[in-house]
């Protein structure tokens, strides 16, 4: 009998770890608005089905110098931060207290769960009576759709924090409120900030749910008015600001994050 | 100042934890509890220093505390409980922060504690940036800062490996030889207690009870590794616990 000649050992090891690649997410984007701008040049796409992309920059572009750019984007941001405001910071608050108190938590988590999957939008009638045709229905509508992601997300985060840094503090005689606001609240914060990425987008849906019923201005109004037109390239312009929207506020939250929590390794 | 702990039991729903527990801390010694797992003594600790309530019997403190003491009883907890938020002089002037003292005295405080510790190049480093056993000096200068009366330590070393061990008792037993303190120290490693304990107290497994309490009178910078007075005595509070531990070992849990 004699041995097989020695093989080096295979490698089995690696993967399950996502790397961090540059320029993939854009060069993805630029491959897809190229192949759609040939297919409509082409003819395989017809003018009905995509706008071409070239026609929805220039309508951004004309968008832009005409001055109603900013008409109909200052309105509909300041909704978003106003409202989303309200909305997270209460949501911030009754999260913590559903984390810190038994019977918040005894009283509030069932509320908050029946509240959650009601399709804000449906209650926009409602809003109207409420609040007004005018900004009030917005805010509010915006308000309590960031609200209850971020309660959700608050309380969970509160849960979360290391019962035995709580105990710590207890152990060195720290006051109550030192407890919360040294301890429980920066612990918590991590979760926060995720749970707020969720809200904001949220935000951003209702936003423009609001603003096709009964506005003048803003993007959602002025998405709504060019679907009835059939304008397929305002439609996509509006599309593309709304997307903008959104990577913007990621982006900012991301900023926040890395402000906030140097102390993550 | 000394503690009397009298005939404490405590039991969770049916199950009896500590039973009949008597004994005496004096003043400027350290006292080592040992034990098999599960028999209670991070319990007992718990409620020396307050944080847990027994279900009969009680824990006295008697005689006066420190003059500048702001927590009579301090904890150095197993897993450090550090603030990853915070730097290390951050995480120590935490515990002064809630106290009368003025800006000056309350730095004063972390420096000099940092200075006594050897940590004071690293007070603006962050716990993640920490060895475990700078993790645990940090928590050791946090709870000399508040100047206690006691320390109460639940095996402060099980989280580090052997030889940052040996360095860290080292530590403790400078820190002892230049200001002795009065402690609590709860471990499962008998060299550890050997080493540190004025008196250790072996518990039996649940309910724990006090099978026995052994004094040692060598000074505590004197005790070396291989010290045979040391030898005997580990071996003879193994010779006290190996069964028990053997016992607790094969226990079901919740059975």
């Amino acid at each position: 009998m004699h041995n097989p000649p020695p093989a080096p050992v295979p490698f089995r090891g690696g993967g399950f770890r996502p790397q961090r690649l540059r320029g993939v997410g854009v060069a993805v984007f630029v491959v897809l608005i190229l192949v759609i701008e040939w297919g409509t040049r082409a003819g395989w796409i017809s003018n009905l089905t995509l706008p071409r992309p070239s026609d929805v920059v220039a309508t951004l572009v004309q968008l832009w110098k005409s001055g109603l750019f900013l008409q109909h984007v200052v309105p509909s941001l300041t909704r978003l931060a106003v409202g989303s405001a309200m909305g997270v910071l209460a949501g911030v608050a009754v999260g913590v207290m559903i984390g810190l108190f038994s019977l918040a938590r005894a009283g509030l988590v069932p509320l908050v769960a029946a509240l959650f999957p009601i399709p804000k939008i449906a209650l926009l009638p409602l809003f109207v009576i409420w609040f007004g045709i005018d900004e009030g229905s917005k805010y509010a509508l915006i308000a309590l759709g960031t609200f209850t992601p971020t309660v959700v997300a608050t309380f969970g985060a509160v849960d979360n924090v290391d019962r035995t840094l709580v105990r710590m503090g207890q152990s060195f005689g720290l006051k109550w409120w030192s407890i919360v606001r040294k301890i429980v609240l920066p612990g918590a914060l991590p979760g926060i900030l995720s749970g707020l990425r969720i809200s904001l987008s949220i935000g951003i849906i209702l936003l423009v749910a609001a603003e096709m019923l009964g506005a003048q201005y803003g993007i959602g109004a002025y998405i709504l008015e060019a679907g009835s037109l059939y304008d397929l390239e305002r439609l996509f312009a509006g599309v593309v600001i709304l997307s903008s929207l959104g990577v913007v506020v990621s982006w900012l939250i991301a900023l926040l994050e890395k402000r906030l929590l140097v102390w993550r390794s | 100042m000394d503690l009397i702990i009298e005939r404490l039991s405590h039991s969770y729903d049916t199950v009896n934890v500590l039973s009949d527990i008597t004994l005496q801390v004096p003043s400027g010694q350290i006292m080592c509890v040992v034990g098999p797992s599960g028999c209670g003594k991070s319990t007992l600790l718990r409620m020396i220093g307050g944080l847990e309530r027994p279900s009969a019997g009680h824990v006295l403190q008697g005689g006066d505390v420190p003059p500048d003491c702001l927590n009579p009883l301090t904890f150095v907890f197993q897993d450090f409980a550090l603030l990853p938020w915070r730097s290390v002089a951050g995480n120590i002037g935490l515990v002064l922060e809630d106290h009368p003292l003025d800006a000056a005295a309350r730095a004063a405080r972390v420096a000099d504690v940092l200075a006594r510790t050897g940590l004071s190049d690293f007070a603006k480093a962050l716990p993640r940036q920490l060895s475990g056993g700078m993790k645990q000096r940090v928590a050791i200068a946090r709870a000399l800062a508040v100047n206690p009366a006691v320390m109460l330590m639940d095996e402060p070393l099980s989280a580090l490996d052997a030889q940052t061990r040996e360095l860290l008792i080292d530590d403790l037993v400078g820190l002892w030889m230049r200001a002795p303190f009065t402690a609590v120290y709860v471990t499962h490693n008998l060299a550890e207690a050997v080493r540190l304990g004025h008196q250790i107290v072996v518990l039996s497994r649940r309910p724990g009870r006090v099978r026995e309490v052994m004094h040692l009178r060598i000074p505590l910078d004197q005790r070396t590794l291989a010290d045979p007075v040391l030898q005997a005595a580990q071996e003879r509070l193994w010779a006290l616990m190996r069964d028990e531990a053997l016992a607790a070992d094969q226990e079901l849990a919740d059975a």
